[in-house]
């Protein structure tokens, strides 16, 4: 696919159609990318001013997307520059002890995965994933993805997705979200925990249904 | 000797830094003997491969190209 244009401003203009992809497709991604700035900026005026910069840009370099990544995923890599320019020169962030946790429930049934003795409980016990690469070129494993990806709880989202989709190491997240190292990685580990229970359910298991 | 959550939270930490070798070999031992464990710690290789295949922006794909927008509320 065609590289993804860094950072550049240019007057606010939004096109019709440009090259296959239209406006109106994009002004549907807005609310999605705004949601995700949102949480990885807790300012809704950068992150108003990333998405809008993103979609632009998109629009302006529509020539490069092409057309097998789906949209979405195109867009937001755009849009995932700039949020990385953006944490990386800001400085700060509001840090998460600020911010409403995640909630003990979610905590408590994580725990139910396990016995007493800490063993796997049958159903939820890792099988095989057949063929993970094969299945990454197939539209139903990105959406079941997606999908396991927007039911993390807002806190841990934040910091799976700064970690593993924006490409912060996990000393630059606790400094910025002003966390303990420990506490990080806690958070990291619960996001995969429930991210590969959620990915097994939705596509791993042979004849699965939907997450 | 670990358990298998214990030995999860290992296979998260080894993401994040070198474990020692103390626990480098009793992560090996528990994984001789599992294969839920063994299981778990290549999904959190795939589950990276995945993530960095999706920031890469090379999540695909429907039949078309275009697979329409996915809905806000997760239904995708």
């Amino acid at each position: 696919m065609g590289s993804v244009p860094r950072a550049t401003s240019s007057p606010a203009s939004v096109p019709g159609a440009v090259a296959g992809i239209s406006a109106e497709v994009l002004i549907a991604l807005r609310a999605d990318m705004l949601r995700f700035a949102q949480l990885q900026l807790r300012n809704a005026e950068s992150a108003e001013d990333l998405v809008q910069d993103s979609i632009e840009a998109a629009l302006r370099h529509s020539s490069s997307f092409a057309g097998q990544a789906t949209l979405k995923t195109w867009v937001f890599a755009i849009l995932r520059n700039r949020i990385i320019d953006h944490l990386r020169t800001a400085k700060r962030t509001v840090p998460m002890s600020s911010l409403v946790e995640d909630g003990e429930d979610w905590q408590e049934r994580l725990e139910t995965l396990f016995n007493e003795k800490g063993g796997w409980r049958d159903g939820p016990r890792p099988v095989a994933w057949p063929n993970p690469e094969e299945s990454m070129q197939t539209r139903q494993f990105w959406r079941v993805f997606e999908a396991c990806l927007d039911h993390l709880p807002p806190n841990t989202g934040r910091v799976f997705m700064m970690r593993e989709f924006l490409g912060f190491e996990s000393d630059e997240i606790c400094s910025q979200l002003a966390i303990s190292t420990s506490n990080c990685h806690v958070i990291l580990h619960r996001a995969r925990l429930k991210l590969r229970g959620c990915m097994e359910s939705g596509w791993g298991r042979p004849g699965s249904g939907t997450c | 000797m670990l358990n298998c959550r214990e030995v999860t939270e290992l296979c998260s930490e080894e993401m994040e830094r070198s474990l020692r070798l103390r626990e480098q070999m009793s992560l090996g031992a528990h994984l001789l003997m599992c294969s839920g464990c063994t299981n778990y710690r290549k999904q959190m290789k795939t589950l990276r491969q995945v993530m960095q295949a999706y920031a890469a922006g090379h999540a695909v794909t429907s039949e078309r190209g275009y697979a329409g927008p996915t809905s806000s509320d997760g239904s995708a």
